[in-house]
């Protein structure tokens, strides 16, 4: 029978030669993954479950990336809850203040997800990893306590939908445009309780980063997962960061889809998204006179090196608009140090950046650059809802890296070709 | 299990981020966070609502972030069901998972108003529009899942295997 990545994965991993959409397995993950804000919650579950061992102390990632460095009493004791059941547990991927990078870039960085793998994590971006070809979704708390003690977790059989695109680049055009204009044209929900698989000599063109930042916002389309056919790229990526063995699945020719779409990226502009969703992308030609007070530039989506070397190459001998904070966090301290010896942070700080320590903090309005009443903010990251980065009546502008470095040397909204 | 209480109603792509927003999440504790349940949409909601009323919404509901503590939160403030056109994929998971009864049923979205009488059947998935006299069938779910209703919740699923060694689903 033929079948997509995602079916032939399920399959693999719930013993099975086969699978279709709508069915509900119970598979094997390869790995399982919490953060501060999830996990206490997850190992309140798991202790209730009654085992004393997790089912694997290699297979569970720890990162506390959210309110760290902690940024109050509550969010210190929340991470001292994982902290001591990584030790009691003797987990080998905890990832403490110094070590610990945003989870979505640090997982990849460490060889941690592989090919053909299914991981599953509390935290919703855990779709990221679908770059690499792996089957990785995010869940809630319980299912990651079930997973901790059981190494299982139930999936219903998605559907799968192919994005395929064709063409060239354009200048300051990459993989967070793509994925907007696909949320713009799909909705926040049009690929709900969907798989999404995205391919095409443009996605081969993409370095892992670029494809990453596509697989990152798959939820954001309300799709449960979001992956790309591991090839050369995959293969030089995970070389020197894992040396264990992966399977590569591929999509079978005759697999049945549930829709196709085609895309000729040849034209396109950086797209940005309005408030308050995902979906409600421009060109940004289309996007008319909006000011800022804040530019963002970091998170999951675009906090990568690729990320930060674009942003510093448009504000290189540039500074920021006297009315914007510009505010940088890189993704991992791997990154950090590579950004500093290529003299990426300098340039930032040049510009009039404040870089920070890796941390998800500004992302979701958490600390570090929290959102006043009215005020506005271009941001790399992924959401723009209502309160996002801080006050309900703030808002949020997603965009790459090239347009939010443009925007805080402007003051307002723009494309970086009108600034370089 | 019966349900019955008044229906309050909101729109759809109802996000995790106004359930409960990111800046109450420094803890975990159900009470701590029910005091913010939906602040962002409707501020007074807990204030004005009554244990065991209904959340109604259209399509899409507690999408965004992986967060139990939206529908933790929603529980916790004595809400007795989520009635939506769809429901997020990770809510949806989650809301199960923690033993929060939710139903998938358009048609009831689409006629009970803003303070109408509601009253659940659960295990049947019936819903009885008592203002108004009308009767919806919610979408039916899979046996697995039913069974983790009736354990009342995955934890509990696993729970009842835990005396045996190794757990599994
Ligand atoms: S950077 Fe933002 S979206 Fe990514 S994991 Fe952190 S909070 Fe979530």
């Amino acid at each position: 029978m033929a079948m997509t990545m995602v079916e032939k994965i399920l399959a693999a991993h719930s013993g099975r030669n086969s699978v279709k959409p709508g069915e509900i397995v119970t598979a094997e993950v390869d790995l399982v993954l919490g953060n501060d804000i999830t996990a206490p919650v997850a190992i309140r579950e798991f202790e209730k479950i009654g085992v004393d061992k997790v089912f694997d102390a290699d297979k569970i990632a720890l990162v506390p990336d959210h309110f760290t460095p902690n940024k109050d009493i509550n969010s210190a004791e929340q991470s001292r809850v994982l902290r001591d059941f990584a030790r009691e547990q003797q987990l080998e991927n905890y990832f403490e203040i110094g070590e610990m990078g945003i989870e979505h870039c640090l997982l990849p960085e460490q060889g941690l997800v592989r090919p053909g793998e299914i991981i599953i994590g509390a935290d919703s971006h855990t779709c990221t990893y679908g770059a690499l070809g792996a089957l990785a979704t995010g869940v809630g708390s319980t299912d990651m306590a079930a997973a901790m003690a059981s190494g299982q977790a139930w999936f219903k059989v998605p559907e799968t939908m192919k994005f395929v695109f064709q063409g060239e680049l354009p200048d300051w055009v990459g993989g967070k445009d793509l994925i907007l204009q696909v949320i713009g044209d799909i909705g926040v929900d049009g690929a709900l309780y969907r798989s999404m698989e995205f391919t095409g000599e443009t996605i081969a063109s993409l370095s892992l980063a670029g494809r990453m930042t596509i697989a990152n916002m798959a939820i954001e389309a309300g799709g449960k997962c979001g992956l790309i056919a591991p090839d050369q790229k995959t293969r030089e990526y995970l070389e020197g960061r894992t040396t264990a063995e992966y399977t590569e699945y591929f999509s079978d020719p005759g697999a049945d889809y549930f829709e196709v779409r085609e895309y000729d990226v040849s034209q396109l502009e950086p797209q940005v998204a309005f408030p308050h969703l995902p979906e409600n992308t421009r060109g940004i030609s289309e996007v008319g006179e909006i000011a800022i007070d804040q530019a963002v530039i970091g998170s999951c989506t675009n906090g990568r090196l690729e990320d930060l070397r674009l942003a510093a190459e448009i504000l290189d001998g540039r500074k920021r608009h006297s009315e914007v904070r510009l505010l940088v966090f890189p993704g991992t301290q791997q990154i950090y140090r590579q950004a500093l010896a290529e003299g990426i942070i300098d340039t930032l700080i040049a510009a009039g950046a404040a870089v920070s320590t890796p941390t998800c903090g500004p992302c979701l309005g958490g600390h570090m650059g929290v959102l006043a009443a009215g005020e506005r903010a271009i941001a790399t990251t992924n959401r723009n809802f209502v309160g996002r980065m801080g006050h309900p009546e703030s808002e949020v502008y997603l965009a790459n890296p090239a347009v939010a470095a443009a925007s805080a040397v402007a003051g307002r909204i723009i494309s970086p070709g009108e600034v370089v | 299990m019966n349900i019955k209480g008044k229906a309050w109603k909101y729109g759809n792509d109802i996000d995790t981020d106004v359930i409960i927003p990111a800046r109450y999440l420094n803890t975990s504790d159900p009470e701590e966070l029910t005091r913010h349940c939906l602040e962002d949409l409707d501020s007074n909601f807990v204030d004005k609502m009554s244990k065991g009323d209904l959340i109604v919404a259209g399509e899409n509901f507690g999408c965004g972030s992986s967060r139990e503590h939206a529908p933790l939160a929603i529980k916790a403030a004595g809400v007795s069901a989520v009635i939506a056109s769809s429901f997020a994929r990770i809510f949806y998971r989650n809301a199960l998972n923690i033993g929060l009864p939710i139903l998938e049923c358009p048609e009831a979205v689409e006629n009970i108003s803003q303070g109408d009488e509601v009253q659940v059947e659960i295990a049947a998935g019936l819903i009885t529009n008592l203002s108004k006299n009308q009767e919806y069938q919610a979408v039916a779910f899979p046996d697995f899942m039913q069974k983790l209703i009736q354990a009342g919740g995955l934890i509990n699923y696993l729970r009842e295997q835990a005396g045996e060694g190794n757990v599994s689903l």
